[in-house]
């Protein structure tokens, strides 16, 4: 029949098997779609702490979401909740996911005794971007600081919420570091195992 | 110099670089939650995707016109036809075919084999006028309006309000001759 899609229909969202995350877009088509999102989102507000905190918040939201589903597909339902478990579980399972590639590292802080930071020496979603002099240390990686905020925040059912802060900045060798504050991340055992 | 042969959607797709789909599709996801917090009315949600969309278009073209090789196309005809074998394959790396021609060739559908947008996506409720993938509708707008043509795009099908494909209804509204900035006798 001329017309008619080739896609399965399903009556609801949850009867769809899950994908198995092969799919790809090109690079450019997600490169548009996040300059999209940023030029929106500088309409909203009137100033670079508030854009990347709005930038942040998208980003939580996927964070979320890639959480449930990486558990649901490479973990058999199961979740880390001890801190190194799940920082590990970002490092590299989350970021080879979603960048293609592990993190650069993961290291433990020095200045704060429960400061870690992930390094990345090219973040996707900065690839494209030139910050103009006027928006001086803006910052899109807070996008991704979202998804690592969102992805941490899951993994403790919410209790975690404003303990688990992640900041991005900009080191002196271009090197993008997410550093996680987990304030009172003691959570012992693995409830799922 | 001979011209180059136009290189087809799927050699274009796999020589770009590539992003995982879901990263995508949760980003894209992302921004409609957002506007939805935002604007609150689903309308101006919808206006607002296609205007970005829109935008995108406009910016895109000049990728595709760089990558395709494509020559210009004789009609609306052919025009429609590349979008969905050539443009959509490029970027989102899925394919469509174009049917529903009307008698004078103006108007037709672009019928999506796959739509990377929606997987995980239900509308609920609240949202039951949004369209949600307005997005594309306004990308192939901003394009189209780049090489002279003035469309315009509108869902006819989507699988998110229980029809059984996405279908992209595209309408050729006229036809802006080019304009040179010079004159014939300078």
């Amino acid at each position: 029949m001329i017309g008619v899609g080739k896609i399965k229909q399903y009556s609801n969202v949850l009867d769809k098997p899950l994908s198995k995350g092969k799919q790809e877009v090109s690079s450019s088509a997600f490169a548009f779609l996040f300059s999209e999102l940023v030029q929106y989102n500088q309409t909203q507000v009137d100033n670079i702490a508030e854009l990347e905190r709005r930038l942040e918040d998208a980003g939580y939201a996927v964070g979320a979401r890639v959480l449930e589903l990486l558990c649901h597909r490479d973990k058999g339902n199961r979740r880390e909740t001890r801190l190194l478990g799940i920082l590990s579980f970002v490092h590299s399972t989350v970021w080879k996911v979603l960048f293609g590639k592990v993190a650069d590292s993961l290291e433990k802080g020095t200045e704060h005794e429960d400061e870690y930071m992930i390094s990345e020496k090219e973040l996707l979603v900065n690839r494209f971007i030139s910050i103009p002099k006027d928006m001086g240390t803006f910052n899109c990686g807070a996008f991704v600081a979202g998804i690592v905020r969102g992805v941490l925040d899951g993994a403790e059912h919410g209790n975690f919420n404003d303990l688990v802060k992640a900041i991005i900045a900009t080191l002196v060798d271009v090197k993008y570091t997410i550093s996680l504050h987990p304030n009172s991340f003691d959570l012992g055992q693995d409830e799922l195992s | 110099m001979a011209p180059v042969a136009p290189r087809s959607g799927d050699a274009i797709f796999a020589s770009v670089e590539h992003v995982n789909a879901e990263l995508f599709t949760l980003t894209y996801g992302a921004i409609v939650r957002q506007l939805l917090t935002d604007l609150e009315e689903v309308e101006e949600v919808n206006k607002q995707l296609d205007q970005m969309g829109y935008n995108i278009g406009v910016r895109l073209i000049d990728e595709f016109l760089a990558k395709s090789n494509v020559s210009r196309c004789v009609d609306f005809k052919e025009t429609a036809d590349v979008i969905a074998k050539v443009g959509f394959k490029m970027f989102l790396g899925v394919g469509a075919s174009v049917t529903n021609w009307d008698a004078d060739g103006t108007c037709c559908s672009i019928v999506l084999d796959d739509n990377p947008l929606v997987d995980f996506v239900e509308l609920p409720d609240t949202c039951q006028g949004l369209y949600y993938c307005n997005i594309l509708s306004g990308v192939v707008r901003g394009a189209l309006e780049m090489v002279s043509m003035k469309t315009e795009v509108t869902w006819v099908r989507d699988m998110l309000r229980g029809d059984d494909a996405f279908e992209l209804q595209v309408k050729l509204l006229k036809q802006v001759p080019e304009e040179y900035p010079y004159k014939d006798d300078e």
